[in-house]
């Protein structure tokens, strides 16, 4: 055995590779409940690959047989349905664990000097993710799929100029129909996929140059023994894989629990428009996107101009790009920030869940109002964010890391 | 930190809160009763599959299901015939007997399958739009809807019902504007069966239709029971490990 890795170690660099990210590479030891969301936003990338193979050895991406695919896929397949609601249950579980794991970034100031990079190639990740995910939401051919993608990539209609030959190029037709199907399938699974996998590599290499942050927020690496190893630090594994373990099977208990008993997710899931086939001539009553969507649909439909609302919602996306540079706090932790920050971040936080609600209601002259003021919100924790942070008033950051 | 978690806790149910619309009955749906959903297929392929079909369910998935020997449904459910002539066998997909063009030629528009419509629609919406139709001489079919307004649909089980009229009073809102308020249905003309023995039977159909909406769904909870199990013993188990090794560090 010893023989065989040490022929393998010769060609390539298997031992050196897991030493550096696993066996020898030094974690803090304070990780808390947030820091699960990275592994199993991985965990979750793998069930939807994994899934998405099988489907699509029965699923036709063809106008004319796709929705009924899915239904034989549901009927006839064995255990086709249980294929299909672990892609579709994992398409919701891959949003909340992204959303928790930003929002961890947020809080402990995970995208600061030196991780800035770490930041932009996840940012990276959540947009592919969000493209990721509307071209699968197409692939049922449902109802809610065809007019919620013939809705959004006519936003690109408002563009000037380029605006109608862009939308044209997109779809490939005049209107949603069997080409964009096809191109759809192609882009969700090979292109996007191809593209998600390389920045989830680019992400942990980056993370794995500069290390971990904490949620102290402190740097780890200042304190080294004698020997060079971070003394608040710990092997990645064994300590590490066998709490992310537990992480693991906690997760999936929820993930089972929605995907046994609920799976249409109260129709915030699969929507029940979806389960009437698309018809390019009837209009669904009330057009919403999946949840995951809807906060950035809110802001959208705030702004009485459909181009400036394109802009306003193509904004709130950027503006997230943007957070290492807007930042300019020298304090990484929200333990050890201003009371300003604090609240700050709560209105973030409220303003983005209010907008999640109100994306999927029918507008109301009240509810579009209310859009308004949270979207102000929601743009004014960034504008607060640069003004505030460069003078503000922090605690002292200890030394080491606490607990 | 504390509040946030709180904040964010507090605003989940929100999310899950979903709009109301005009009232529907709640319908008795309950899919471990084998006999109800057994009358409720019977129901289903005299009655709705004439004009709708429920073209991505088998035959023989129903008597797997609900226990029925392949002869049973062969006699029992199927009453179609394929394209040479030859009864439709038990293995195949629920066709429809009418063709697409004859339907748009009748009713002017496409008529929905159906097998999946208790998904789209919800079962309480069907209870209730199959019991609430109403004389209407403006409407075509001399019949219109409380849960589908000016539905393209003629009242398939007006025989069984009976004919009935809808009482409707007349309200006056905040604004002064005057809106007609439906208050009650009055039966005009008896049917076969009484009030209740029609309740019964639209509520056989409805469950019929919620199962074949999702023919899984017993068995996809009864797994999930098992499932979950093997994951809190698993979670047990991951947790003495993750103590174990950590013992050592703090």
């Amino acid at each position: 055995m010893q023989k065989l890795l040490a022929w393998v170690d010769d060609r390539f660099p298997l031992t050196k590779m897991w030493e550096e990210h696993l066996s020898k590479y030094y974690a803090p030891k304070n990780f808390n409940f947030w820091y699960f969301f990275g592994s199993l936003a991985l965990l979750v990338l793998v069930i939807q690959i994994i899934s998405g193979i099988f489907l699509t050895m029965h699923y036709k991406p063809d106008g004319a047989t796709a929705f009924a695919s899915v239904e034989y896929i549901m009927r006839d397949v064995p255990y086709g349905w249980l294929i299909r609601y672990i892609h579709s249950t994992g398409a919701t579980a891959f949003f909340v664990v992204v959303y928790l794991h930003m929002f961890r970034g947020l809080m402990y100031g995970s995208y600061k000097q030196p991780r800035e990079l770490i930041w932009l190639f996840g940012m990276f990740i959540y947009l592919v993710l969000m493209a990721e995910a509307f071209m699968g939401y197409l692939l049922p051919w449902g109802q809610m799929s065809y007019w919620g993608a013939q809705v959004i990539i006519s936003l690109f209609g408002a563009l000037p100029i380029i605006g109608d030959p862009l939308t044209l190029w997109i779809r490939g037709d005049y209107v949603v129909s069997d080409a964009t199907l096809n191109r759809f399938f192609a882009l969700h699974v090979i292109a996007l996929p191809i593209v998600l996998l390389g920045l989830v590599v680019a992400h942990i290499l980056a993370l794995h140059e500069v290390g971990s942050n904490n949620p102290d927020g402190v740097e780890i690496k200042k304190n080294k023994d004698a020997n060079g190893i971070p003394v608040d630090g710990i092997p990645f594994h064994p300590y590490y894989t066998v709490k992310d373990i537990l992480g693991v099977v906690v997760f999936l208990i929820f993930f089972c629990v929605v995907l046994f008993f609920m799976p249409e997710g109260g129709g915030y899931m699969l929507e029940h428009a979806n389960f009437i086939p698309s018809d390019p001539l009837k209009t669904p009553e009330h057009i919403a996107p999946v949840w995951y969507f809807t906060p950035f649909y809110a802001i959208l439909r705030a702004v009485p101009d459909k181009l400036f609302g394109v802009i306003a919602m193509g904004a709130a996306i950027v503006v997230l790009f943007l957070l290492p540079w807007i930042d300019q706090c020298k304090v990484k932790s929200i333990r050890y920030r201003s009371v300003i920050y604090k609240a700050n971040l709560a209105a973030f936080v409220v303003a983005f869940l209010v907008l999640g609600w109100l994306g999927m209601e029918p507008a109301t002259p009240g509810k579009t109002l209310a859009a308004q003021f949270f979207s102000l919100v929601y743009f004014g924790f960034f504008a607060v964010l640069y003004v505030t942070s460069k003078n503000e008033q922090t605690k002292p950051v200890p030394e080491r890391v606490t607990k | 930190m504390r509040k946030l978690l709180i904040a964010f806790f507090l605003f989940v149910p929100s999310l899950v809160m979903a709009a109301g619309g005009a009232h529907l009955d709640h319908a008795p749906v309950n899919l471990k009763d084998t006999e109800s959903l057994k009358r409720g297929a019977k129901s289903f392929v005299n009655y709705c599959l004439s004009c709708h079909s429920a073209e991505y369910m088998r035959y023989n998935r129903i008597g797997r299901d609900l226990g029925m020997s392949e002869v049973e449904v062969a006699q029992e459910l199927i009453s179609t015939r394929d394209a040479k002539g030859e009864k439709t066998k038990v293995g195949e997909l629920m066709h429809v007997a009418m063709t697409t063009d004859y339907a748009k030629e009748a009713f002017g528009t496409k008529i929905p399958g159906l097998t999946v419509i208790a998904r789209a629609k919800g079962a309480d919406y069907l209870y209730t739009y199959l019991r609430t139709f109403y004389l209407d001489e403006t409407r075509p079919t001399g019949m219109n809807n409380i849960a589908f307004p000016d539905v393209g649909m003629p009242h398939v089980l007006w025989n069984l019902q009976g004919l009935q009229k809808a009482n409707f009073e007349t309200e006056t809102d905040a604004e002064g504007n005057e809106k007609q308020v439906f208050v009650g249905m009055e039966i005009v003309k008896p049917g076969q069966l009484s009030k209740e023995e029609y309740d019964a039977f639209v509520a056989d159909l409805v469950n019929f239709m919620v199962y074949m909406g999702e023919p899984v769904q017993l068995e996809r909870q009864s797994l999930g029971v098992k499932v979950l199990i093997f994951l809190f013993i698993l979670a047990i188990l991951a947790y003495l490990l993750k103590k174990e090794y950590w013992k050592d560090i703090h």
